[in-house]
């Protein structure tokens, strides 16, 4: 009896899975979830470096993605409409800006410094050191504009001959490596200017570098976006000019 | 709402279509960004509806990552024989950079006296850490 109900169960269950698992709405869902239980978790562990809200929640999302065999092209059906939000949220980025338009107009030599130098070093060193490390050109190419946002660094990669997916994938790593080294990097430092901190982790990791600045203090957070926005265009005109110089 | 999020998206139709048409290596979200600023800082109105929405959405910026970079899982194979180079070439050029950007506006903010601002009341790396 007890078994007949529990194999009726488990049928039940197999049959909602795969009506569920065919529309948008699981993974979405999960998608939100996966994030609410990473950012309770990063808010428990005090906004710690390595507890980062994104890290977490990818490696939930992969483990469920793993354990239900489930492909991300599926997956992605649902989580494009978060996904989709990134064009919208960068256009959003002129809101800090606006807000902080008196403070930037104060500080438009050091945020140009501040650019110039994190994004030459950015491309230069990883390129030098993959090369060194003896990593060949085709994934030179796609290296070369890890740090900017994801979308530009597909075009650069393209056009320098770089694999797109690669590109992105790196670009992705990036982001969270900044997101994690930035707190303990600049403390050591004793960089205390919430302007210079942002700035440079917007042009050295991106997004995600900037949502980790927003979640620390909304001065750092404007100023990463400008160090991101600024970036997608230094590191369009730079990178086939270093690249170059490293082949 | 509505208004507001009709404009933010207006913003980028018209920033994808001008990279598009121009050929600009630019892309359109940023372009719209601009585009955003102008309007924001032209008018009180549009600033009014459009500052606590654009807020909104960035107080949860974190999210909208996450379903790229499970994509990243997926493509670890991609980064093949390479990937433990990759990762160190990653992980030292983005310290030196953050690093040398940060010190580069501090130095050049401190040579144009542009100041040194800082949090009101005292250390930037306390508990909730530092951008």
């Amino acid at each position: 009896m007890g078994d007949r109900a529990g194999d009726r169960a488990v049928a039940d269950f197999a049959e909602i899975w795969s009506y569920l698992a065919r529309g948008p709405l699981l993974w979405l869902t999960l998608t939100l979830v996966a994030y609410v239980v990473a950012d309770a978790l990063s808010q428990w562990a005090g906004r710690a470096p390595l507890a980062n809200p994104v890290l977490i929640a990818v490696i939930l999302l992969g483990l469920t993605l793993w354990g239900t065999g489930t492909s991300y092209a599926v997956y992605f059906e649902g989580a494009q409409f978060v996904h989709f939000l990134l064009g919208p949220a960068t256009v959003a980025l002129a809101v800090p800006l606006y807000l902080e338009g008196a403070r930037l107009k104060r500080a438009v030599l050091p945020v140009l410094a501040g650019l110039v130098v994190g994004s030459v070093v950015a491309v230069v060193s990883a390129l030098w050191i993959a090369r060194a490390l003896g990593v060949g050109p085709e994934t030179l190419a796609a290296l070369a504009p890890k740090s900017t946002t994801a979308p530009v660094a597909i075009g650069i990669a393209q056009s320098l001959g770089g694999s797109p997916t690669l590109a992105a994938v790196l670009v992705l790593i990036t982001g969270m490596v900044g997101a994690i080294v930035v707190t303990p990097l600049l403390n050591a430092l004793r960089v205390r200017d919430w302007r210079a901190r942002g700035l440079a982790t917007g042009v050295a990791a991106h997004g995600i570098g900037t949502a980790r600045a927003f979640q620390v203090h909304p001065q750092a957070g404007a100023f990463a976006g400008i160090g991101m926005g600024l970036n997608a265009i230094l590191t369009a005109l730079l990178a086939p000019w270093v690249l170059r110089a490293f082949l | 709402m509505i208004r507001a999020l009709t404009l933010i998206l207006l913003c980028q139709l018209v920033g994808e279509t001008v990279a598009r048409v121009l050929g600009l290596p630019v892309p359109g979200p940023v372009l719209g960004m601009g585009l955003m600023l102008a309007l924001l800082a032209g008018s009180a109105r549009v600033a009014a509806a459009v500052v606590p929405v654009g807020q909104g959405i960035l107080r949860h910026l974190s999210l909208l990552f996450v379903p790229a970079g499970v994509g990243v899982v997926g493509h670890v194979d991609r980064l093949g024989a390479e990937a433990a180079w990759l990762m160190v070439a990653i992980v030292v050029s983005t310290v030196l950079a953050i690093a040398a950007g940060a010190l580069a506006f501090k130095l050049v903010a401190w040579a144009t006296g542009a100041g040194e601002e800082r949090a009101s009341g005292g250390r930037s790396g306390g508990g909730s850490g530092g951008g």
